[in-house]
C-alpha cells in the first residue's frame, strides 16, 4: 500500500533497504555458496568475510553461515570473484525457474 | 512603509558591465563562487576574487580548472545550502552545458552571469547571443540586460527569483558592448539589498546528520520507496521543472515590482516597451541591441512611420501570453536576432511567431540576422531594414520563410 505521495521536486531519496526498488529482479545469475568450502562455515568461527566486504549492495551477512539477500542481489558476481576459497559459484537464474511457466519459484 | 527605513542615497558609480555583475553578486552576499576566466567575462572573476581576498566579501572563491567543474562546484555548494554564483561566456558556457542540465534538474537556485560572446568555429571573442541561446533548453530562466544598471539589478533579482521558484537563472549581457563599456550605475546600499533579499532557504539539503541521495538513477515510472512513499519517476520530475518555469513568470514580475518599490527602478515586466501605444510597426530585439533600436525609432518616427520597440527582457520562460496585448495593433513586426538556429531562423523570431499563433494577429513578420561575432549594428542599419520591410505592410502576403542577413553576402 502506498502511504503518501512524493513531495520532492528533484530526484531525492533516503539511503535505506529497498530505496531503489527490488533490484534482485534484474539478476540473470545467482551466487550460490558451498558451505563445504566457505571458510567461516568450515572453521565454525568468524573469519574471512571478504564477500561481505566487497558486495557493492552490502547484502551479504557477516554470519555463520554467510547469507545473501536475494531480494536485492543483482548478480554482479563480485563475491564469486573475490572469494579466496572458490566457495561461490554463479548459477544461471533459468535453473531456478519452473518448467511450466518460466517463473522463478524458488 | 518599508521605504522609510531605506538608506536609498544615490551612489552613482561609473562601472562597466562586468563590474556591475560582480557588484550585484557581492551585494547579494554570495557564499560560494566557482568560476574559470574567459574573454570577455574575466574581469567578473577578477573583481570577485579581489573582493574575497580583500575581506570585503565573506565567500569561498574556488578556483577551478574548467567551466564544467565550476558548475559542478556550484551544484554541490548550492545543495549544501550556500548561495552560489558563477560567470562565463561562449565556449565556457558550452563546456558547462551538461552541468546546466544537472543544476536545473536538481532545482538549484544558482545564478550565472553569461557575458554573451560568439562561439567558434571560427574563433571569435566578440559579441553575439549564440552562446546563451544555444542553452535555452537546459531549464534555466534567461534574463537579458540592455545596460549596466540592468545587469546589476538583474543579478540581485535573479537570486530572489531563483530561490522562490527553485530554478537557476542566467543573467545575460552583451560582451564588450556592455561588459567593457563604462556607464553610470546607481549602486544600492548593502542594507537595502539585505532588506530586499532574504537569506537562501534550500528546498533540500545535503546533511550528514540526515543522509539523503540526490539524482540517483530514476527510472521512467514512479516507484514506491523503502518508506512506502510513491516517488516520482523521471518524467514527473521533468514535468515539475516545466511547471516551475511556466509559473515563474508571475514571480519574475512580482520580484521586479518589489524591486521597483524599494529602489525606484521597476522591472514589473517580461519585456520593455518603447512607443508601442500607437505603433503599427514593431521592432523586436533583445539586449543592448534594443537600445540601438530606440535610436532607429527616432529616425523612422521623423519620417512619419509609427514604429516602436519591444525589447525582450526574459527569454525563458518565454512571455507568450504577455506579448499578445503588446503586439495586438502591430501590422508589421521586424525581429532582429543576434543568433541563428541554423536551417531555420533567429530564435526570438520563432518564439514571436509561436506566441502569435491562434491569436488573430495578422502581422507580417520579417527576421533579420545581425551583429554576429561582434559585427557592428548601427541604428541606421536597423532603420534601413525596417524601411526595406515596409512594402510588406501594403502587400501583406506570405512571410519570408528564411531570415535575411545584414552582412556582405
Ligand atoms: S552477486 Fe554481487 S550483489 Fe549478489 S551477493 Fe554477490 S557481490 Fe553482492
Ligand atoms: S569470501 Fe568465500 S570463503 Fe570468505 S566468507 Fe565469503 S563465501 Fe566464505
Amino acid at each position: 500500500m502506498v502511504a503518501k505521495s512524493c513531495t520532492h521536486i528533484c530526484g531525492e531519496s533516503s539511503p535505506g533497504i529497498g530505496e531503489a526498488g527490488k533490484t534482485g529482479e534484474w539478476r540473470t545469475s545467482r551466487p550460490v555458496i558451498d558451505p563445504g568450502k566457505c571458510i567461516p562455515a568450515k572453521r565454525g568461527k568468524p573469519s574471512c568475510f571478504i564477500c561481505w566486504l566487497y558486495c557493492p549492495e552490502a547484502l551479504i551477512s557477516k554470519t555463520i553461515p554467510v547469507q545473501i539477500d536475494l531480494e536485492y542481489c543483482k548478480g554482479c558476481g563480485i563475491c564469486m570473484y573475490v572469494c579466496p576459497a572458490q566457495a561461490i559459484s554463479m548459477v544461471n537464474e533459468g535453473e531456478f525457474c519452473s518448467e511450466q511457466d518460466g517463473l522463478n519459484r524458488s | 512603509m518599508i521605504n522609510k527605513k531605506l538608506d536609498r542615497k544615490a551612489d552613482i558609480q561609473i562601472l562597466d558591465g562586468n563590474h556591475a555583475a560582480a557588484l550585484g553578486a557581492k551585494l547579494s552576499r554570495v557564499q560560494v563562487i566557482a568560476a574559470y576566466p574567459i574573454t570577455p567575462q574575466s574581469p567578473v572573476t577578477e573583481s570577485l576574487s579581489e573582493f574575497v581576498e580583500g575581506g570585503d566579501l565573506h565567500a569561498e572563491y574556488i578556483a577551478v580548472e574548467s567551466e564544467h567543474s565550476a558548475m559542478a562546484v556550484c551544484t554541490s555548494a548550492s545543495l549544501v545550502g550556500a548561495r552560489t554564483f558563477t560567470a562565463t561566456s561562449s565556449h565556457g558556457l558550452a563546456y558547462m552545458h551538461e552541468m546546466l542540465h544537472w543544476v536545473a534538474g536538481t532545482r538549484l537556485p544558482v545564478v550565472l552571469a553569461c557575458v554573451n560572446r560568439a562561439i567558434g568555429a571560427p574563433w571569435n571573442v566578440q559579441n553575439d547571443q549564440q552562446d546563451s541561446i544555444s542553452q535555452r533548453d537546459t531549464g534555466w530562466i534567461q534574463i537579458y540586460a540592455r545596460n549596466n544598471q540592468e545587469i546589476l539589478d538583474s543579478v540581485i533579482q535573479a537570486y530572489k527569483i531563483a530561490e522562490s521558484v527553485y530554478v537557476p537563472v542566467m543573467v545575460c549581457y552583451d560582451g564588450y558592448i556592455l561588459s567593457h563599456t563604462e556607464m553610470p550605475v546607481d549602486v544600492p546600499s548593502q542594507g537595502d539589498v539585505d532588506r530586499f533579499l532574504p537569506p537562501y532557504k534550500p528546498h533540500a539539503i545535503l546533511d550528514p546528520a540526515n543522509p539523503r541521495n540526490y539524482n540517483l538513477v530514476t527510472l521512467a515510472n514512479p516507484r514506491v520507496n523503502a518508506d512506502g512513499i510513491l516517488c516520482h519517476g523521471y518524467m514527473e520530475i521533468r514535468y515539475l521543472l516545466q511547471e516551475a518555469l511556466q509559473k515563474s513568470r508571475e514571480t519574475i514580475i512580482n520580484v521586479g515590482q518589489e524591486f521597483g518599490k524599494l529602489f525606484a527602478r521597476s522591472y514589473a515586466n517580461m519585456f520593455w516597451e518603447d512607443r508601442l501605444d500607437d505603433a503599427e510597426i514593431v521592432i523586436v530585439a533583445m539586449g543592448s541591441l534594443a537600445m540601438e533600436a530606440t535610436v532607429a525609432v527616432d529616425m523612422l518616427r521623423e519620417e512619419g512611420h509609427r514604429v516602436g520597440v519591444l525589447s525582450l527582457r526574459v527569454f525563458r520562460p518565454f512571455p507568450k501570453d504577455y506579448l499578445i496585448e503588446a503586439l495586438s495593433k502591430a501590422r508589421l513586426i521586424v525581429v532582429f536576432d543576434k543568433n541563428i538556429s541554423y536551417g531555420s531562423e533567429g530564435a526570438t523570431c520563432s518564439e514571436i511567431k509561436s506566441a502569435l499563433y491562434g491569436n488573430r494577429i495578422n502581422a507580417v513578420i520579417r527576421n533579420f540576422i545581425v551583429g554576429l561575432g561582434g559585427r557592428d549594428v548601427k541604428a541606421r542599419e536597423i532603420a534601413d531594414a525596417v524601411r526595406k520591410s515596409l512594402p510588406s505592410l501594403e502587400e501583406g502576403g506570405p512571410n519570408i520563410e528564411y531570415p535575411e542577413w545584414i552582412c556582405h553576402m
